[in-house]
């Protein structure tokens, strides 16, 4: 190997760095240390005028290492790879010593001597470095959009305009998600169904997209630009190739059960679409409930059915899919409330959540429309309790962002069907978007109660004359300073947006990550909102977070554009930094096969030795930590350099006590 | 001529008589052969130090070959088998020895002498066997410390009375003088860990093929001057694991259960680990011909790391974990709740040469007061 020239340069990150790092000393520590040739420092290396200070030094001082001292590598290593490259450096000869977030930022005392031993360990590190040739593939210019609701109907639409293949996944037997279940929408009140069905139904006749209904995604395997995704096909029972989605079969069907779409209010059929503007309209059979299943017996739907589209012998199928890119939309679900006991969801009558009234006040809804009681009969006083578990510490401490607007939506919902006094209960009103102050103002003047407190409970103890047969919400005025007895007819939560029950599994399956809340987390909260951990894939929507609609279609676009971005450049550069297996030292015992999380490990049965694909291989290195005999090296992060640069940082360190 | 280890830079000239001495001896076995008597031949020691004596039953067990080692070599030292006096081997020139075989982990003072001595009158230094070259079964002395290891010894074990608490001293005065002791040291060292070694032989014992193949290419070395592997090598054994030699078949691992070998009967042609008992073999040395897995015995790992890796242990902890096949906390506590002692199950041989070395050792008071105490004997 050459002889090392190494070159450091030192940033001070105007006073990031400089505010507790002394650069002059560890500058001239830097200068001494073996194999560098020159440490220099600037106020911003990653300006123009920094990059050109490395530039120069390498090309007249032949530098062939270059270790730059600054922020974290998650930051500028690709700023300062490009910057050597430029210069005919090969990128991998480059080594961040992360002397902000690791350093500076972190401590008060003692941040020189520590930016030195990060130094010392990204100089002796660099010493050990190789070069490595990076490779660009050819990308698949489709995309997998996994869930229909109006996050992932937007980002389908979007990239299909722009002619290229998208592939829709949607877990239900109809796209629509969340929002079709709305009734109307905050603030500007226009009716959740007229604004997404036209979008529906576009998605359901685009020539670019392949809608896949009643499916869910299973495996997901390749990398950036050429994802290999496996789709289970559940079956219909009905031939969508032959249904005319008359919904005859529907009419005459004799078994019912609760509807999950009418949040258990309504009653929907064994055979049957969701709700009656269902893209595609073509009804599933639920084979819990079908008694055909069962015994074999009935057969209505089949014996009305015009064209005989019921295929009683439809089995599960699995398709496989090629994109280049993913975009997770899988939403949200609605915190249950019943383990707040203290609301008494599921204890007392006439206590609902936000999306059972939401269901409630639709036209296709349960009742028709009506806001009734239990009993039949309209309500005479409603209560509306905002932060049902957000920004609650004992479940979400976040606010979940969309339920002070639809309180107040509810609040004008119920004074155009009945004469109901309103209670809102809340902690602030938070109106911050476009609009929302205005509606805000609206609604007070429409004579809305507004009582600003935290409910501590709903109960039907009542005390006195007034409150009897009604629930009685006890809160806090916290403006008034005393405590408040509402006796109303009707209570309605607003429960906290959570992630999917099932966020867990799926984060797995698209390897991404989730933040402390539970959702996906991106790449970066400010300037990749919608990358994830993963490359080509993206996050949007609810599934990233609690969000209005408006937010969701906006995150949905900039997912497409991301992916567009993507699928439109035609190739991707690929990790060099990949494992390689020494064939002199592999013995074949196969630990390493199933760990691989991108599958790029196969078995070569006539060498009996594991192999790895190097387009495939992300370089994640759990096959190196894993192989047993060392016969795995992860390129870039070998055993030799790791352990360099802990020689280099720990050289001040004195050893543990030696034992005799 | 091998390339020897730094501290033996310089002595080339000593190496150059010992092909002197080859030579004679060459000359000596042919006259040996005439009938006339023997010139000196090239000196041989073997020595036991932390070990069971498995080791001295694996060189015994050269058979027939023994005697071209007695023919080759005069054998100097061999505690196990002849009557030597160590003051005899003091007394001989620097690396006038061309050759020690050592067994055996360095536990206390006087195998730590023994070691210096026989590398400074040595010319080639064999750690043989697993105790010498990665701190073998002794070395699992290293989670306890001296203290522990006596009062278990000397005082807890049922089968031991000693209500005056007596404990072994360095020094004792009797009428007769003063009897002493070597001191038994907190730590358990391979013999790289207190020496220069310039070669390996691994195993518990080493096999006996092995054994056979470098006593042959070092005669073949000392009467034909054939080359010797570069100096550090780990000879008689094989660059991959004891997989490669282990004629099991092999899946991809999912391991649900983990069992010790007595609690099922695994099915003869299935690798082990794939059943779930913990077989170190991926993270083992070959070489041995993969004897334990044949007789439905899981391999132990005493041929040490493979070629390339770190810390036997550590490779071995992280193949077995990373294919535990549960994603529920519990679940995988429960399948790793099978294995009864972490430590004697990663590191059964090389815990003295992994990167843990050992348990750390308590710096409180009352190693000082015992250091204070040892001051004063």
């Amino acid at each position: 190997m050459e002889e090392p020239k190494i070159g450091v340069f030192i940033c001070h990150c105007g006073t990031n760095i400089a505010g507790t790092v002394d650069i002059d000393e560890v500058r001239e520590f830097a200068a001494g240390l073996p194999g560098v040739v020159s440490a220099r420092d600037y106020k911003f290396t990653c300006s123009e005028p920094g990059q050109l200070q490395i530039k120069e030094d390498v090309k007249n001082l032949g530098l062939n290492r270059v270790v730059v001292a600054a922020c974290s590598p998650r930051m500028h290593e690709i700023t300062f790879r490009k910057a050597v490259a430029e210069v005919g450096l090969n990128p991998y000869l480059l080594q961040i010593a992360n002397i902000r977030e690791q350093d500076s930022w972190v401590h008060k005392n003692g941040s020189t001597e520590k930016a030195k031993a990060l130094i010392r360990a990204a100089v002796q590190r660099a010493n050990l470095l190789e070069s490595l040739e990076r490779r660009e593939v050819p990308v698949t210019p489709s995309v997998l959009v996994v869930g229909g609701g109006i996050a992932g109907i937007q980002a389908a639409l979007n990239i299909a305009n722009a002619n290229h293949k998208v592939y829709l996944v949607e877990r239900e037997p109809s796209i629509g998600g969340r929002m079709i279940q709305l009734d109307k929408t905050f603030p500007t009140l226009d009716c959740s169904s007229c604004i997404l069905t036209p979008k529906m139904a576009a998605v359901g006749s685009h020539p670019n997209i392949e809608l896949m209904t009643y499916s869910e995604v299973e495996d997901v395997s390749g990398y950036i630009g050429n994802f290999k995704v496996k789709v289970r096909k559940k079956p219909r029972y009905v031939d969508s190739e032959l249904c005319t989605g008359c919904g005859i079969c529907i009419e005459k069907c004799p078994w019912k059960t609760d509807s999950e779409f009418d949040m258990g209010l309504g009653k929907r059929k064994a055979v049957y679409t969701p709700f009656p503007q269902a893209v595609p309209n073509v009804p599933v059979i639920d084979p819990d409930v079908c008694v055909y299943f069962e015994k074999g017996t009935c057969r209505a739907c089949e014996k009305f059915c015009p064209p005989g589209a019921i295929a009683w012998d439809q089995k599960e199928e699995t398709v496989e899919l090629e994109v280049g890119a993913i975009i997770v939309a899988t939403g949200y679900d609605l915190l249950d409330p019943s383990p707040l006991t203290q609301y008494g969801y599921k204890r007392l009558d006439n206590v609902i959540t936000s999306l059972e009234f939401e269901r409630m006040c639709s036209a296709t809804g349960p009742t028709g429309g009506e806001l009734v009681l239990k009993d039949g009969s309209a309500p005479q006083s409603v209560a509306i309790i905002h932060c049902v578990g957000s920004r609650d510490k004992n479940y979400c401490e976040y606010c979940s962002r969309v339920c002070c607007m639809y309180a107040l939506k509810y609040s004008h919902l119920i004074g155009e069907k009945t004469d109901a006094d309103v209670y809102q209960l809340y902690i602030d009103m938070r109106c911050y978007g476009k609009g929302f102050e205005e509606f805000y103002k609206r609604l007070s003047d429409e004579g809305v109660n507004f009582v600003r407190g935290k409910v501590a409970q709903v109960t039907d103890q009542v005390a006195g004359e007034e409150e009897q047969g009604k629930l009685v919400v006890v809160t806090e005025d916290t403006l008034l300073g005393r405590m408040l007895r509402i006796p109303v007819d009707m209570v309605i939560l607003c429960p906290a947006m959570v992630a999917r029950a099932d966020a867990d599994e799926v984060a797995r399956r698209f390897l991404i990550n989730r933040g402390a809340d539970g959702f996906f987390l991106e790449r970066h909260p400010k300037l990749e909102p919608v990358a994830t951990a993963s490359d080509g894939v993206f996050v949007v929507g609810c599934a990233q977070g609690p969000k209005d609609i408006p937010d969701t279609v906006a995150q949905a676009s900039a997912g497409a554009a991301e992916a567009l971005s993507l699928i439109d450049r035609g190739t991707v550069e690929i990790e060099a930094a990949t494992a390689v297996v020494d064939e002199e030292m592999c013995s074949g015992c196969k630990i390493c096969l199933a760990l691989c999380p991108y599958n790029a490990i196969t078995f070569d049965e006539e060498k009996k030795l594991a192999n790895v694909n190097d387009i495939l291989c992300k370089g994640c290195g759990v096959c190196v930590a894993a192989c047993p005999s060392a016969a795995i090296t992860g390129r870039h992060f070998t055993d030799k350099q790791i352990f360099a640069e802990i020689d280099g940082l720990l050289a001040d360190v004195k050893p543990p006590l030696v034992a005799v | 001529m091998p390339k020897l280890w730094p501290w033996a830079q310089g002595k080339t000239e000593t190496k150059a008589e010992a092909k002197v001495e080859a030579e004679a001896e060459k000359k000596a076995e042919s006259e040996q052969k005439s009938g006339r008597p023997s010139m000196a031949k090239p000196k041989m020691a073997l020595y036991w130090a932390a070990s069971c004596g498995g080791c001295e039953i694996a060189v015994v067990r050269l058979y027939e070959k023994i005697l071209d080692v007695a023919n080759t070599f005069e054998i100097v030292l061999w505690p196990c088998v002849m009557d030597f006096k160590y003051k005899d081997v003091e007394a001989l020139p620097d690396k006038s020895i061309l050759i020690t075989l050592f067994n055996g982990a360095i536990r206390n003072s006087e195998q730590e002498h023994m070691a210096r001595m026989l590398r400074e009158k040595s010319q080639v230094l064999v750690a043989y066997g697993a105790c010498a070259h990665i701190g073998g079964i002794p070395g699992l002395g290293n989670v306890s410390n001296r203290q522990d290891i006596f009062e278990r010894a000397y005082r807890e074990t049922p089968s031991t009375v000693n209500e005056e608490g007596t404990y072994p001293q360095l020094s004792f005065q009797v009428p007769e003088g003063e009897l002493t002791l070597p001191e038994f040291y907190d730590t358990v060292r391979a013999l790289d860990q207190v020496v220069p070694v310039d070669y390996y032989i691994p195993g518990c014992p080493p096999t006996k093929h092995q054994t056979e193949a470098v006593v042959e290419a070092v005669i073949a070395a000392v009467t034909e001057g054939a080359e010797l592997p570069p100096a550090g090598s780990v000879i008689g054994a094989s660059t991959k694991t004891v997989c490669d030699d282990c004629p099991r078949i092999r899946e991809e691992k999912s391991i649900k259960a983990i069992y010790r070998p007595y609690q099922i009967i695994p099915d003869p042609e299935k690798c082990l680990l794939d059943q779930g008992i913990l077989c170190a073999g991926p993270a083992t040395r070959g070489g041995c011909e993969a004897p334990c897995p044949q007789v439905n015995m899981p391999c132990i790992g005493c041929y040490g790391p493979s070629p390339g890796a770190m810390d036997q242990g550590a490779k071995l902890l992280s193949a077995v974990t990373s294919n535990i096949d549960s994603r529920d906390p519990e679940e995988i506590e429960r399948i790793l709740g099978g294995i009864p002692d972490s430590i004697a199950a990663f590191y059964m041989f090389g815990l003295p040469a992994s990167l843990l070395h050992r348990i750390r050792l308590e710096r409180g008071a009352a190693r000082e007061a015992e250091a204070a105490a040892k001051g004063a004997q």
